[in-house]
């Protein structure tokens, strides 16, 4: 066979914290960044006499997102023993889902340069992490244990292997790190390590004589916490498969070789073996006697379901239509409150009756400017969701009013962000603050005029700058008389004004 | 009222009526301990400052008329497999938790302090709970009060001694394969199985998750319903629990004196095959003779599983689970670990190895064998399959009868070492016990005679899930015409324990 | 069923408990007994037979996702063997994130 038509074929498994408050298992608060061995308790410690119980939001956030992902739920699913002996791992079992996962059958829809692939999914099931074993500080002969993670509830998402390059490979990832971030069901945050990648990469070499596909042995690579990384381990397997297998086309296979463990030195850029498949666990699953089986209620499942928002795929194909660039359609998709947010304001803003005469682009830039910049910040401020945000007076139809009024003149951007923050606050209306705070823009031209004047007689250095060729000061001098109106003249005026007086 | 010589719900009632205040019931109990436990040696470790001040602060609240529990002022022992966190170590009898120490309660131990009891000390038990004599604990077996020669049964053999040797008047014990109801047989008291999923296991150091169960051991079957009344009901922190709205907790003292009208007994002829002591199936057929003349009817059962295919089936799931369970033994992060080791894994396999007694040793490598790859159907699989037939034997049964009676044991007490070198022969001592466990159903041995050599017998009752309180009842029934309680092994009375 | 010496072996280290020699010979000869014993099983026709793995039908039991304050750092390393600051201590592991 020759080299071009070697197929790489690039399975991943992803592993992401999902996002509760306590651990899988016990009540200890999930936490990062603390204290090594200060959120621990006997249960996640792994102590004589411990048993494990479930945490409810852990399976309702593993349900959305096998729905989301299109997954079947079964009947049952079943938790199981894992066993490898580890200091990390303090029961040396993890407790996980083997045969009977949350969810089964899924796909993802992935962007590429080569246009929409459809990514199958295998499974979707929950486990608990493990600890982090780190070495001595100081290079001392020893290693150390924090179990602070162990016991933190894990997703793991196992796609078919569908993909077949580094590129694709990455962009599955970077999908579902959206997915997951925009359901809420993870926060995703690679410097925390709440999402690990492990591709399984082989390429596929032609068909044998029964006319079943033939493949190199399959490398699992192990514990990437960067999609760079990903594109970078994944490109290097798929080169150094071709080179093996040229070099030895007849036993280079997976027949004869079957699985390896590989890892990954981002320093020199290449893999190395950790496992060969004889050195392979044997993890003796079996059923978890202490945990029961669950069977999820189907009206509840169903529940979910219908709960289940528009997904980044959908938004993202209606956000593209609509002429938003990408680096804006990627941040409204951030949360799935957010997108929906803007997609509401942009209906409320078209009910106004001011707004009849406004084009679709238009309509759909002012909301994500405002989504963006006044929501966003604001949500960032408290450090609540939008959910939140709408028991402190958030409402959609009023913020479009709050729109109208700064895109008819009557109040200017910046008064607007003030009275937005002041509506939350208050629960007032953006008519009732800009009336009583007295807040209207002044676009009387003549007492702008005067106020024109001011700022030049004022700043004779900057006028004489900006005569001299520097633009920039006529931005001073807008900020000067905007200053002496109290925020409150229109800065398309004063703009206006100015350059007419200062003949430029 | 004398602390060692009546039972536990008169010593109960006699502080709660204030006749006797509970410093001078645990003193009384303390007394005893110090007195015949360097011959019994049923006791690991014994708290004698805590002991006091817990009683003292019951005499307290009884003083001020503040509620003080259901066993206010009772003196307990607890197995030596249950955390406690007063201070006492928890070692499971084992050389690899030394000292250790737990950093909270076991779920029933909660429940017994909440209802005021006094706990006087940890007892002895084989290491891990996997054993059937006590001769496998780390720190030197326990004797048998009968006969010092003797061993007291196991696992739970401590705490059946501890009672038997009327040092305290209840204890709890644990039980996988019969390990409350086998050395309450041997020991002549009562022992306690409750159904899985009656009382919860938060606490208790697993051996076999699906199978293990606490339960009470005391000298007559009211104070067993006493202890379990206080133990038993749902905990949030264990799933295999039963929840209260599911199966709500009976007041197991209340209908206890009611016999069970038209009580129908089926006697399983594997309980009486090859194997079983001919004095013991006397004492056993002359307490099933008493239950006729009470009007009850017996008939023969078959239940095809419940004894060669069950041990067979138990030595398989039993040790599977256990080997599991004691993966988390390795000298890391609490429990012996070895000084001298090359590496990690090297660490690991010292420290196990040091810590770890042949028995244990024994059960951890066959259950990691029968889990092993290549293996698991025909090992644990299998096992699982043949134990949904014991199930369905169970199941069939009781719907014909009310009950199964039999013998609790094989045989009575046997000597110390007698069967130590025979793994299988020791196994074999469980033959009736192990089909309770691994159906999940309720059962108990209650005292029906002894032999010419004065060792003790038992009776044992099966019901099927969740009917302890009928299970007391049927037993109370036969207790009541009887007077085993009486006798005393001659040790209490300062007599020597005479082997015969 | 009589276990080679080899299996014994691969037992223990499967179980990660060192054997001496002694050990295994013992143990070879012991767990062929046990396992000899436990071969009547095939006796049985379990074809079609459910396994019994969870003795009640219980399912679905969850606990709300609400913190509980655990153990402080010293409470956790209270019983450790060795320890190094707030962690636990181990003899050095050379490759990351696998077996031991």
């Amino acid at each position: 066979m020759s080299a071009a038509e070697l197929v790489p074929t690039i399975g991943l498994e992803v592993h992401m914290h999902l996002a509760t408050r306590t651990k899988m298992f016990c009540a200890c608060r999930v936490a990062y960044d603390e204290r090594p061995n200060s959120c621990v308790c006997p249960v996640c410690l792994g102590m004589p006499g411990v048993l494990p119980v479930m945490n409810a939001r852990a399976i309702e956030l593993a349900v959305r997102m096998a729905l989301a992902l299109g997954c079947t739920i079964p009947d049952l699913a079943k938790w199981d023993r894992k066993h490898y002996y580890y200091p990390d791992l303090p029961k040396n079992y993890q407790i996980s889902e083997y045969d009977q996962p949350l969810g089964v059958d899924g796909h993802l829809d992935v962007e590429t340069p080569g246009g929409v692939r459809r990514i199958g999914i295998i499974r979707v099931h929950l486990e608990e992490d493990a600890g982090k074993l780190m070495h001595a500080e100081g290079g001392g002969d020893y290693s150390v244990v924090d179990l602070n993670r162990t016991g933190t509830p894990l997703l793991e998402v196992v796609s078919h292997p569908d993909m077949h390059s580094a590129e694709e490979a990455r962009a599955y990832g970077e999908t579902l790190r959206q997915l997951a971030v925009y359901l809420g069901v993870s926060g995703c945050n690679m410097q925390l390590g709440q999402m690990r990648f492990e591709p399984n990469i082989s390429l596929r070499i032609g068909t044998g004589p029964d006319g079943e596909p033939r493949y190199t042995p399959i490398a699992e690579i192990k514990n990437l916490n960067s999609f760079r990384s990903v594109e970078r381990a994944c490109a290097y397997e798929i080169a150094r498969h071709r080179q093996e297998y040229e070099a030895d086309p007849a036993g280079y296979t997976l027949e004869r070789l079957g699985k390896e463990t590989r890892g990954w030195n981002d320093a020199e850029e290449r893999t190395y073996l950790l496992r060969s498949k004889e050195e392979a666990h044997d993890y003796r699953y079996f059923p978890e006697p202490d945990l029961v089986p669950l069977v999820p209620d189907r009206a509840w499942v169903e529940g979910i379901r219908a709960g289940l928002p528009k997904l980044p795929g959908q938004f993202r194909k209606e956000m593209q239509e609509a002429g938003l660039p990408r680096k804006i359609i990627d941040a409204l998709l951030q949360e799935d409150q957010i997108a929906k947010s803007w997609e509401d304001l942009v209906s409320a803003i078209r009910k106004q009756p001011q707004a009849k005469g406004w084009d679709a682009k238009r309509l759909t830039e002012i909301a994500h400017n405002w989504i963006l910049q006044d929501v966003r910040r604001v949500l960032n401020e408290r450090a609540i969701p939008l959910t939140e945000l709408r028991n402190s007076h958030y409402a959609e139809e009023e913020l479009a009013k709050l729109i109208v009024l700064v895109e008819t003149g009557v109040i200017n951007r910046n008064t607007g962000t003030e009275v937005f923050s002041k509506m939350i606050a208050t629960g007032k209306s953006a008519a009732e603050i800009v009336q009583e705070g007295n807040l209207a823009q002044v676009a009387d031209a003549g007492a702008i005029e005067a106020l024109v004047d001011q700022a030049i007689a004022n700043n004779p250095k900057v006028v004489q700058d900006y005569r001299g060729g520097k633009k920039a000061s006529l931005g001073r001098l807008i900020g000067e008389t905007m200053k002496a109106s109290g925020g409150k003249a229109s800065p398309q005026i004063v703009r206006e004004i100015l350059l007419r007086k200062l003949g430029g | 009222m004398s602390p060692t010589e009546s039972t536990a719900r008169q010593v109960r009632d006699a502080i709660a009526r204030r006749e006797a205040s509970a410093a001078e019931v645990t003193e009384a109990c303390l007394a005893a301990v110090d007195r015949l436990d360097p011959q019994v040696h049923a006791f690991l470790s014994v708290d004698h400052a805590g002991a006091r001040r817990r009683a003292a602060e019951i005499d307290r609240r009884l003083a001020a008329g503040e509620p003080a529990g259901l066993l206010a002022g009772l003196p307990v022992a607890i197995k030596d497999n249950l955390c406690t966190a007063d201070g006492q170590a928890t070692t499971c009898a084992s050389r690899i938790l030394e000292g250790w120490r737990a950093p909270y309660n076991a779920h029933v131990v909660d429940r017994l302090l909440a209802e005021g009891a006094v706990i006087v000390g940890k007892t002895n038990l084989d290491e891990f709970a996997m054993g059937s004599s006590t001769e496998n604990s780390a720190y030197g077996t326990t004797r048998n009060p009968w006969a010092l020669d003797r061993v007291p049964g196991g696992s739970s053999g401590g705490s059946a001694a501890a009672v038997a040797a009327r040092m305290v008047p209840a204890a709890l014990g644990s039980d996988t394969g019969g390990s409350i109801r086998q050395p309450a047989a041997l020991c002549g008291v009562v022992g306690v199985k409750p159904t899985y999923g009656r009382v919860s296991r938060y606490g208790l150091v697993a051996f076999a998750s699906s199978l293990d169960q606490i339960g009470p051991i005391a000298r007559t079957v009211g104070d067993a319903a006493l202890l379990l009344q206080a133990a038993a009901g749902h905990d949030a922190r264990d799933s295999t629990c039963v929840s209260q709205a599911d199966q709500p907790l009976p007041d197991y003292l209340a209908a206890l004196e009611e016999p069970v009208e038209g009580l129908r007994i089926g006697v399983p002829r594997q309980f009486f095959a090859e194997g079983l002591d001919p004095e013991v199936e006397a004492a056993v057929r002359e307490a099933l003779a008493v239950y006729e003349r009470l009007g009850a009817k017996l008939t023969d059962v078959d239940l095809p599983h419940a004894t060669d295919y069950a041990i067979a089936t138990y030595y398989i799931v039993a040790t599977s689970e256990a080997s599991s369970n004691l993966a988390r033994y390795d000298g890391v992060h609490y429990g012996h670990r070895s000084r001298d080791h090359a590496d990690m894994i090297d660490m690991y396999m010292r420290s196990r190895a040091e810590g770890f007694g042949d028995e244990v040793k024994r059960r951890v490598m066959l259950g990691t064998y029968a889990l092993s790859a290549g293996y698991y159907d025909a090992y644990y699989k299998k096992a699982l399959q043949v134990r949904r037939l014991i199930r369905r034997d169970f199941e069939e049964a009781f719907r014909k009868v009310d009950c199964l009676m039999g013998p609790t044991s094989p045989t009575p007490a046997f000597r110390i070492g007698e069967r130590a070198a025979d793994p299988l022969a020791m196994y074999l001592s469980d033959i009736y016990t192990v089909s309770c466990n691994l159906a999940a159903i309720a059962g108990l041995s209650v005292p029906c005679g002894f032999t010419g050599a004065g060792l003790p017998v038992g009776l044992q009752i099966l019901t099927d899930v969740f009917t302890e309180d009928r299970l007391l009842r049927i037993a109370r029934m036969y207790e009541r015409e009887v007077d085993w309680v009486s006798r005393a092994p001659a040790l209490v009375a300062g007599g020597g324990g005479g082997a015969a | 069923m009589a276990l080679s010496r080899e299996e014994v072996l691969k037992a223990g280290t499967l179980s990660r408990i060192r054997l001496s020699e002694e050990d295994v010979a013992r143990f070879a000869s012991q767990l062929s007994d046990v396992l000899g014993y436990v071969d009547k099983l095939r006796e049985l026709d379990t074809r079609g037979v459910e396994p019994l793995a969870h003795a009640l039908p219980i399912h679905n039991v969850l606990r709300p996702d609400e913190p509980r304050e655990g153990l402080t750092p010293e409470q956790a390393l209270a019983g450790a063997p060795e320890s190094a600051g707030d962690c636990f201590r181990v003899p050095r592991v050379i490759d990351d994130g696998t077996s031991a």
